[in-house]
């Protein structure tokens, strides 16, 4: 099967992301000659575990953690449920959880079905943003409480990339004895993360989110945070989390861990720089559009813009039709009939929240492609709004 | 991504009739901004009560903007009483269908032909009229009751699917199981059944209904660590929950409708209305 990726324009990297040529290469003996089990006896399977243990080196360092507590998962989602299971397991009797409103779903749906998950009762606090899309600490000093379990709070928005202060609002969580989860998918490998300075006990990474395959993930365990695994059986990661390794993609989640590393500069300079020409210049070409979230404390790769009185979807197939690649938070591809909840809980009207487009760059987009969406994208915008009753020349 | 025909995709990227009609004879102007689509359809009408030209301003997705342009590419030249006799379902048809979370939008094409035709003629239409039920999308009992009745809904996920009542706070789901019972046990209520399962007691149905579940049921749910229990009979509807391997499983709603639903309405009564109870 050809998917005609040579010929995209791929800014949607925040969905996910092309598996690196040297991952790739990294992973390739693990699918065809080193297929044993690392569980074995035998040198064979042995070896193999090796190569985990080498993987788990290139990702503490990373994450600025010790290899053993990183544990191995099959994705993002799954770490974040770990982490927070795992708390209201070790901690039955505190029954308050503390989280934002502008979470991915893999935390925000846990923390609205804590009762049924877990059978008991809990309450949970679900922090409010501005219309940046910030979170206002004090609030948060005082919603932590005696009985509250856990806090779980992204490091960056999925959405509009904006970066919470996760640093500080760990220590406000330990201070008080209370366990501190955050889902990171969307920020390791794009900021630098140095967990020895941090009070952090859970966060959760994803493999695909940064040029590894998809189906393998990490969740880093503190030393010394109680847990209590989500899925039980065979001994592997030391029981916390049983079932056979996921080798090729666990050595590949390891080399695409190095190259984040060292192209860590890079998704700082250039590729920030080709976002913010890409910003900049839409914003600049296209009447009545908007960025949506705060403009410094952001990503370097997210671009979220809305472009008022069109609708997103329409928007994103006129994009394909020039096989740009993207995504939108209105009401039609949010899969439900509102559109996304982080924009509405920013507060952005609904006569921007319906055509609202994220672009969302990597270290391989290049300065061609944002000229040709530069190019594309106020013709688009103009052809819908000649469709649009609610555009006309008094909105201009 | 949704799956659009051709057709769909043709009428979106290539809209006929777009703009609005000089002098139009009627004007019907359906939805808002803040629902996320809306469409201004503007009709000519000449002496002989045919629609001459006919255009349409659309807000919206792609499946909005290509029932717009099929709309008026279907009235065009059309006397008016046989536009009045168009329903959601020609639009979807003519597009050759459309996915089943976008038939709204068919919907509002057909709503836009009804007020345009209205407009025209000078009345009011009675759909407006009607109790509110969803607030966040505006739409009315009426309104409701009549996309059960037309499209033959059998859920509240379909009503959603169909008129958007339901799919924003979620806060009328309640009235909304209400007016589908009550529109449902009023379309059954109907003489088209034999006269023997109209008259079932309540008794009798649970009774019945048991037997089926114990005697079928159980043994293929058990096959994958699953069970059932019967909660509630109510009139036409059946509150059922299932526990086990079932409960939580995602495909629990498919095994719902397409197995439960189908097995008591086969056995007991065609008009039961299988839900599960949280």
């Amino acid at each position: 099967m050809n998917c005609g990726s040579d010929n995209v324009i791929y800014m949607d990297n925040n969905a996910t992301t092309r598996v690196a040529p040297e991952v790739v290469e990294a992973m390739m003996p693990f699918l065809i000659d080193c297929y044993g089990n690392p569980s074995s006896m035998h040198t064979f399977g042995g070896q193999v575990g090796r190569s985990i243990n080498q993987a788990r080196e290139s990702i503490a360092l990373l994450l600025g953690a010790d290899p053993e507590e990183i544990i191995f998962t099959s994705c993002g989602t799954e770490s974040d449920s770990t982490a927070i299971l795992s708390a209201l397991k070790t901690f039955p009797e505190k029954r308050h959880v503390i989280t934002t409103r502008v979470e991915h779903p893999a935390v925000k749906n846990v923390c609205e079905n804590l009762n049924n998950l877990t059978g008991h009762k809990h309450r949970t606090t679900r922090l409010k943003v501005n219309a940046e899309g910030e979170l206002d600490l004090d609030r948060y000093r005082e919603s932590l409480r005696e009985d509250t379990a856990i806090v779980s709070v992204m490091w960056a928005n999925n959405e509009t990339g904006v970066i919470f202060p996760i640093e500080e609002m760990a220590r406000m969580a330990g201070e008080r004895g209370i366990l501190f989860h955050t889902d990171a998918v969307q920020a390791v490998g794009k900021i630098p993360i140095n967990l020895k300075e941090t009070t952090i006990d859970f966060l959760s990474l994803s493999g695909h989110k940064l040029h590894a395959p998809k189906g393998v993930g990490v969740l880093y365990v503190r030393k010394g945070t109680p847990f209590v695994p989500f899925i039980n059986g065979g001994h592997q990661e030391h029981g916390r989390r049983a079932g056979t390794e996921n080798v090729a993609s666990i050595v590949g989640l390891g080399r695409a861990c190095q190259l984040a590393a060292e192209m860590m500069d890079e998704e700082n300079s250039r590729v920030r720089s080709l976002r913010d020409k890409l910003e900049q210049g839409l914003l600049a070409s296209v009447p009545r559009s908007m960025l949506n979230g705060h403009p410094a404390h952001r990503l370097p790769n997210t671009a979220n813009i809305s472009f008022e009185f069109v609708e997103g979807e329409a928007i994103l197939l006129h994009m394909n039709q020039y096989n740009i690649c993207a995504s939108s938070g209105s009401a039609c591809t949010s899969g439900s009939l509102e559109p996304s909840h982080v924009l509405r809980a920013m507060g952005v009207p609904f006569t921007a929240a319906h055509g609202s487009i994220r672009f969302s760059l990597s270290v391989y987009n290049t300065e061609e492609e944002i000229d040709f969406i530069l190019e594309k994208m106020p013709g688009i915008i103009a052809n819908l709004r000649d469709m649009s009753p609610f555009w006309n020349a008094e909105n201009m | 991504m949704w799956e659009y025909t051709e057709k769909v995709q043709e009428h979106f990227m290539r809209p006929h009739n777009v703009g609005e009609v000089e002098q139009p004879s009627g004007v019907g102007e359906v939805g808002s901004l803040s629902c996320g689509d809306a469409l201004k359809l503007s009709i000519k009408v000449d002496d002989n009560n045919i629609i001459t030209d006919a255009k349409f301003k659309t807000f919206g997705c792609a499946s909005a903007i290509a029932s717009s342009s099929a709309l008026t590419e279907m009235i065009k030249g059309m006397p008016i009483e046989e536009a009045e006799k168009i329903t959601n379902q020609d639009i979807a048809d003519f597009l050759g269908g459309l996915p089943k979370e976008k038939m709204h939008c068919s919907v509002m094409g057909r709503e836009a032909l009804e007020a345009a035709i209205a407009d025209y003629r000078g009345v009011i239409l009675p759909m407006a009229q009607g109790e509110l039920v969803c607030e966040c999308f505006g739409v009315t009992d009426l309104e409701i009751i009549r996309a059960i009745k037309e499209s033959d809904l059998r859920s509240v996920e379909e009503i959603t699917n169909f008129t958007k009542a339901g799919g924003g706070c979620g806060n009328c789901e309640d009235r909304l199981r209400e007016i589908l019972q009550e529109t449902v046990e009023g379309m059954s209520a109907q003489p088209k059944k034999p006269e023997q399962e109209q008259k079932m007691t309540t008794l009798q149905k649970i009774k019945k209904i048991e037997e089926v579940l114990e005697r079928e049921i159980r043994p293929t749910l058990k096959k994958d660590g699953g069970s059932i229990e019967l909660i509630d009979v109510d009139g036409d509807f059946v509150t059922v929950s299932l526990r086990g391997a079932c409960s939580g499983c995602l495909s629990s709603q498919t095994t719902l409708k397409n197995y439960i639903e189908k097995k008591l309405r086969e056995q007991v009564l065609d008009s039961l209305i299988v839900e599960e109870g949280k």
